[in-house]
């Protein structure tokens, strides 16, 4: 009797994990929507996330408090920026000696080279921005570095994700690994892929950041979550981004 | 850079029930139902022990009620079971799948099982997602401030849930 439940327990926890860790394959969010919320991904008519896209536009190449403007250094709509570079965000910021996500290097510009008081991590603008930049690298593939300096930073990220958290005592990885596909009531569970954020969201009618996804989650599972910007959320976008590694970026996707 | 104005009329209508139906189900933001479900009154802990895989005693010696389980199983802001599981409550409609069908149930495990399997689950499979609807506070972590220390459900309401589940047979 005990070896049999030795033997059910090994099938029903360590079997499943093992194939998933061997043939992990990165799925973006998209595969699991609905027709119609591909068809207003896809059509840039149709997708209110180009709202924010153009709303990012905008401040993109508005002036500054010392008179410049992103522009100024990256080219009028952000021409001259380097698109593969922005496949590979979060960044080692060498500065810090910590990842540098997207948003942390548009906060860092805005401050440093156009004298503006800091933005909040997460605020309408700075979502704009990240939505406006990341969008001009639609189509690339993701490809954030997971060796080198940023080695534990990823593996801390792995970790808050593993860890069972909140009065509903779940990891991330319960419902975006080991019941991907399944249903949440009538939501199908994805892998928590980022490569469609900054994303618009049907459930709440605006683009949602990354951060403001994470702590979405983490409200429902009754647990504690993190200011926008802090380490912790910055490891676990370091993490996913690179387990990301080869989606195409969709920025601004729909999601539900 | 040009593109037609959207506005939320020009979304697809049927699309855009679906959403709402959704926004029902998983919500972005805080929803007010989650506050409706602060444990009942500032009831104790009552302890618990198993035996073979079952609880055969109720929960601080609680009398289940049927009907009031049946309600809790599929009530959003409660036991919401129907999250995850199929149940023969025709109202209740897209059941989730990441558990099995509690149809028939009552038939398969014993009610000292049932009650084990709501309590806490992990006690019989430390990894499943199953989440303990009585799990001893003590054991869970980074819990928010105003669930700290309290059990998912109070002992009533898994009786509830228990004498529910018995009849599905
Ligand atoms: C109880 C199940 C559950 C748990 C646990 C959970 N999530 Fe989610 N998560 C969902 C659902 C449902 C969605 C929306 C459908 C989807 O994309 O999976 C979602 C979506 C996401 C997305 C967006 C994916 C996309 O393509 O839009 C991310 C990112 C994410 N979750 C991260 C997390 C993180 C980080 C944690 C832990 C702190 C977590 N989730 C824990 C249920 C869960
Ligand atoms: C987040 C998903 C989830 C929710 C919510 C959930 N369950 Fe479960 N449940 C499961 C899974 C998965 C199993 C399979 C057991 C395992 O994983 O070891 C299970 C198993 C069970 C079993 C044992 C069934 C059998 O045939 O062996 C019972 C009884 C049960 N759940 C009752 C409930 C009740 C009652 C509720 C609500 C108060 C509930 N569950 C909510 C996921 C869930």
């Amino acid at each position: 009797m005990k070896t049999l439940r030795a033997l059910l327990l090994f099938a029903m926890t360590a079997l499943p994990a093992l194939s998933l860790a061997q043939s992990f394959t990165p799925k973006s969010g998209t595969e699991w929507l609905s027709e119609e919320a591909r068809e207003m991904q896809d059509d840039e008519f149709a997708n209110p996330g180009y709202f924010t896209v153009d709303r990012g536009l905008e401040l993109f190449n508005a002036t500054g408090t010392n008179g410049k403007s992103c522009a100024n250094c990256h080219g009028a709509d952000g021409e001259t920026l380097d698109i593969a570079r922005l496949t590979r965000f979060p960044v080692f910021d060498p500065l810090t000696q910590k990842p540098m996500t997207l948003q942390g290097r548009i906060h860092a510009c805005s401050q440093q080279h156009l004298g503006n008081a800091p933005m909040k991590y997460d605020s309408k603008q700075a979502i704009a921005l990240e939505t406006f930049v990341r969008n001009l690298a639609r189509g690339e593939i993701i490809d954030v570095e997971t060796d080198g300096p940023l080695a534990p930073f990823v593996q801390k990220g792995k970790a808050y994700f593993e860890a069972r958290r909140g009065q509903m005592d779940m990891a991330c990885s319960d419902c975006h690994v080991n019941y991907v596909g399944s249903r949440l009531r009538a939501q199908v569970l994805s892998q928590g892929q980022l490569n469609g954020y900054p994303t618009y969201r049907l459930a709440n009618q605006r683009v949602n950041a990354i951060h403001q996804r994470f702590s979405q989650c983490e409200n429902r599972l009754r647990a504690t979550f993190q200011k926008a910007g802090a380490d912790d959320y910055v490891n676990l976008e370091l993490y996913l981004m690179s387990r990301g590694n080869g989606l195409p970026i969709e920025t601004p996707a729909v999601r539900f | 850079m040009l593109r037609y104005p959207v506005t939320s009329k020009s979304l697809h209508p049927g699309l855009s029930f679906f959403a709402a139906l959704l926004w029902l189900v998983n919500s972005g933001q805080p929803v007010p139902a989650a506050d409706a479900t602060l444990p009942a009154a500032d009831e104790p802990y009552y302890e618990w022990s198993m035996e073979n895989l079952s609880i055969t005693k109720s929960l601080g010696g609680k009398q289940g009620d049927a009907m009031r389980g049946r309600k809790l199983s599929w009530d959003r802001g409660k036991g919401n079971c129907i999250a995850c599981h199929a149940l023969p409550i025709p109202e209740a409609e897209f059941p989730g799948d990441l558990g099995p069908p509690l149809i028939g149930v009552g038939q398969r495990l014993t009610e000292g099982q049932i009650r084990l399997r709501v309590v806490d689950s992990k006690q019989i499979n430390p990894l499943t997602i199953m989440p303990g609807y009585y799990r001893d506070p003590k054991l869970l972590q980074f819990v928010k401030k105003m669930y700290r220390g309290k059990t998912l459900l109070s002992a009533q309401e898994i009786e509830d849930l228990v004498a529910y589940l018995v009849t599905l047979r």
